[in-house]
């Protein structure tokens, strides 16, 4: 592979027939060189490719049933004795499903087993009931047939992801709970529905109540803490590097810096954060403020980067223009120069907003990585957002959180991916060619 | 509150930008005149409005800053002698307390009186502060307004003053990033050398042993602690080392391929294909390594015969490779292409074939930037923590075995400061420790690979 293909006869005299021969008979060696690094060459971009598929594979196929959730189908007698107008808040609903499920299956006593059958549905049914009877008080002496969600375990079962015949002693649910399940199915009381709960609340310890509004919401105000202050600061610095700044050993300065500062591992923006925001300043932990504080610090150099290379690409001929006809530095710039590398900029901008949307690791040093339940109405109280949310997923034990952070993996994606196809479509429409 | 009186604010300037414009053309005799004056009208009315905003938002923000301190001294002053001599931590937990009975929570045990009188104390305060703020700061912007709307008539040259101030402003932007690198060095520094004066420099530097986790309680068996990077600095080089045993070969071929010889369309469809690696979150990276690729390495080693550990440097160093190929790749790409066709040419002219121009030609030509590209692979390898948090381990062996377990610097930092932090122990200290070594060896790096490439780049400009 490495002989030299020039070759000359040691005299130092060649005859051109010999080199000719010597070449000639080199050739079918070199060309099958050729086609070997040309093959390694299209393997390793096949690796790559490969690898993305079967992420992408991988993850869907254990997150898409996630967006469906098992419900079963209970008839509920709302007991006016339990309910009654004075304490339909508090009312023991959970008590009725319990209760609906023993006429289910009467041939159930011992306690541990009354347990186990209680342990069929999740314990967020009793809101589902409460929900409906406050929705309609005059079910109040009924018997309302209702689908309340399945526990998690149960769940896993309808869905195919625990095997049935794996021996009792592998599984979370015993033979009992099979049995129960399997007769429910016959009798058509249960289903796989649209999984609303996932979108429309926030964390819990159950895997069948957990949601991920709260974390969007906690990315939202993030990311738009961010934006807010990133995008000003990063064009203002990028017009001035690009367009005032003097040439001299400051701006050299600043120059080296923000291409350092680039390169610098996101969790050394988290320790930022954590000494200098945190407990110098005082702000709120776990607030979607410091994150976006945090972020922002590190999109910038990003931000700036890019709007300095579409600051560059607008030809000199404009700004000639404008400040031969009596315009100010400032005009020049402000009127001619900067809405045409706007389109650039914005593209950077939300390159860099979904490089923030997907950070993790500098926001765990601010504390967003508590348990919140609550879903974040404001810039401090206290939030988690969809990268940690599904941090925190990966690490629970429960067979359930693996199908719930698959998921919140391919929310993420899609929303990283309408970024993406937006800065492209940004760049194609607006982005003039000189 | 604070949003209220920016609005309030911003309603005041656009009156101002209103009030000096008009002042202006008044004072020239009406629009058609506005030529005689030294700027356009809108100049004016903008300098205005500055003075009306600016001052006004300085104060704002120094007020917002400053009164939980303010805040918290007026407190104390009023609260009996006996609880100012408290040691300062029980101090600053009875600010929190009187803090949280205030907003109407609640506080740790029964609040005695002299603390329920000094909550009444701070409400009355806040509600005071909250008055104060609105008048000094509105009062500020109407006597910035006047002060503006007086010194403009027709030769003023109002342009030059706005433009001053929106220079100003973009400097203070672009000094930012200097900031950020100062916060960064004194923050890490201050807590590092807090943890150096526990904890001699050299033990941390040379020491064989990191066990962190001992020093929680101060009557435990070796209480003090182990704090010895060494192992978690090996497993850090092993992981890294595993990465771009990947990234390196995968990135550099790819690149080449993309660049050199596939046709037009393929380059196109599959570019931005390979370009989604380097966008994908690397929590996503990690939840993968940890779940699918870490069990599948365990299955392949032990039917091999070969014992792997559940969380082997491997795992995480594979996908952590993948993760950093896009990365080389399009580094590598731009310094190929960057190389001039006529030192192609010439080697194809001379008969040579294409791999052995890229090999013999292109690609010592392009040595340095791939150098480059490189370093700056391994500085991000070094510093990535996600995948390594949830696929590699936490047990520091001093090992370069890759199908063990080993443990990174980044993620020793995040398991000691997630969760409760004491800000004087050493276990919290460490971490920044840690952080300061992590920080200073991706500097150099990264100053060496920009260094190098940009020294490539100028050679063919």
């Amino acid at each position: 592979m490495n002989k030299p293909f020039v070759t000359t006869s040691s005299s130092g005299v060649s005859s051109p027939s010999r080199t000719v021969t010597i070449v000639q008979a080199s050739l079918h060696k070199r060309y099958r060189a050729e086609k070997r690094f040309r093959l390694l060459g299209l393997s390793a971009v096949i690796c790559g490719l490969a690898f993305l598929a079967f992420m992408f594979v991988d993850i869907i196929s254990k997150g898409y049933t996630a967006f469906l959730q098992t419900m079963v189908l209970v008839d509920i007698d709302v007991d006016p004795g339990e309910v009654h107008v004075g304490n339909l808040d508090q009312a023991d609903y959970q008590g009725l499903v319990k209760k609906s499920l023993e006429k289910l299956f009467p041939e159930v006593t011992g306690r541990q087993e009354k347990r186990e059958l209680y342990a069929l549905v999740s314990s967020g049914a009793g809101t589902v009931v409460r929900q409906r009877v406050l929705e309609d008080t005059s079910m109040i002496g009924k018997t309302i047939a209702l689908w309340v969600p399945a526990n998690d375990d149960v769940d896993m079962v309808v869905k195919g992801h625990v095997e049935r015949n794996l021996p009792e002693s592998e599984r979370r649910l015993g033979d009992r709970t099979l049995g129960w399940i399997e007769a429910l199915e016959s009798q058509g009381r249960i289903t796989t529905r649209w999984n609303k709960t996932f979108f429309k609340s926030g964390d819990s310890r159950e895997p069948e109540l957990a949601g991920i509004l709260g974390a969007t919401a906690g990315s939202f105000y993030t990311i738009l803490v961010t934006l807010v202050l990133s995008f000003p600061i990063g064009v203002a610095a990028a017009l001035y590097l690009e367009e005032f700044a003097p040439k001299n050993r400051w701006t050299d300065l600043i120059e080296v810096n923000i291409n350092n500062l680039a390169a610098v591992p996101s969790i050394v923006f988290g320790l930022l954060g954590l000494a200098v925001f945190l407990s110098f300043f005082g702000l709120p932990r776990s607030s979607p403020l410091v994150g976006g504080l945090v972020l922002t610090l590190m999109t910038l150099p990003t931000i700036i980067i890019a709007g300095r290379a579409s600051l560059q690409a607008v030809p000199p001929s404009i700004r000639d223009a404008a400040l031969s006809v009596g315009a100010s530095r400032m005009q020049a710039v402000f009127h001619h120069v900067l809405p045409l590398a706007l389109p650039g900029m914005l593209t950077g901008t939300i390159i860099g907003m979904g490089r923030a949307l997907g950070e993790t690791a500098p926001l765990l040093m601010v504390g967003m990585v508590a348990f919140i339940v609550d879903i974040p109405r404001g810039f401090t109280d206290p939030a988690t957002v969809l990268p940690v949310q599904i941090y925190l997923w990966a690490d629970s034990a429960e067979r359930a959180f693996v199908e719930k952070t698959s998921a919140a993996i391919l929310v993420l994606l899609a929303f990283l991916i309408a970024m993406n196809a937006a800065a492209v479509y940004l760049r194609n429409r607006f982005e003039r060619r000189w | 509150m604070p949003g209220m009186i920016l609005l309030a604010l911003l309603v005041l300037s656009a009156a101002a930008y209103a009030l000096g414009q008009r002042r202006v053309l008044r004072m020239v005799g009406g629009p058609t005149r506005s030529r005689a004056l030294a700027s356009r009208p809108r100049y004016y009315g903008t300098y205005v409005a500055l003075w009306c905003a600016v001052p006004a938002l300085g104060l704002l923000l120094l007020w917002v800053f400053l009164e939980p301190m303010v805040l918290d001294q007026l407190v104390l002053r009023h609260l009996p002698e006996s609880y100012r001599s408290l040691p300062p931590e029980r101090v600053s937990l009875l600010l929190n307390d009187i803090k949280n009975l205030a907003k109407g929570g609640i506080a740790s045990g029964q609040p005695d009186p002299a603390v329920r009188d000094a909550v009444e104390h701070y409400r009355n305060l806040q509600s005071l502060a909250k008055t104060a703020l609105w008048v000094v700061v509105l009062s500020l912007s109407a006597v910035g307004l006047q002060f503006g709307y007086r010194k403009i008539h027709i030769t003023f040259r109002a342009r030059n003053k706005v433009e001053k101030v929106v220079e100003t402003f973009l400097i203070i932007a672009s000094t930012i990033a200097i900031f950020t690198t100062i916060g960064i060095v004194f923050s890490v520094l201050f807590e590092a050398l807090r943890f150096f004066r526990l904890v001699p420099w050299w033990e941390f530097l040379f020491g064989l042993k990191w066990s962190p986790q001992m020093a929680i309680r101060a009557d435990q068996v070796g209480a003090s602690g182990a704090f010895g990077m060494v192992p978690v600095f090996t497993g850090t080089l092993l992981i890294a080392l595993i990465a771009m045993s990947v990234a390196a070969p995968l990135g550099l071929l790819s690149a080449i391929y993309l660049s050199e010889y596939a046709p037009r369309a393929f380059r196109t469809a599959v570019k931005p294909i390979l370009e989604i690696l380097a966008g994908i979150p690397t929590v996503v990276y990690g939840f993968f390594a940890a779940l699918t690729v870490g069990p599948l390495v365990r299955r392949v080693g032990e039917s091999l015969g070969f014992a792997v550990a559940s969380e082997s440097a491997l795992a995480a160093g594979l996908v952590m490779g993948i993760m950093i190929v896009p990365f080389v790749s399009s580094l590598t790409d731009d310094v190929i292409t960057a190389v001039p066709n006529d030192l192609r040419d010439g080697s194809l002219a001379l008969g040579a074939t294409r791999s052995e121009t890229i090999k013999r030609v292109v690609l010592p030509a392009a040595l340095p930037g791939i150098v480059g590209g490189l370093l700056l692979g391994v500085s991000r390898a070094i510093g990535e923590t996600m995948i390594v948090v949830m696929a590699a381990g936490l047990a520091a062996n001093l090992t370069f075995n890759p199908l063990a377990a080993v443990t990174t610097v980044t993620v020793q930092i995040v398991t000691l400061l997630v969760g409760d932090q004491e800000f004087d122990s050493p276990k919290t200290l460490a971490a920044f420790a840690l952080g300061l070594v992590l920080f200073v060896v991706t500097l150099i790096l990264n100053i060496i690979a920009l260094y190098v490439v940009r020294k490539y780049r100028e050679q063919y400009e």
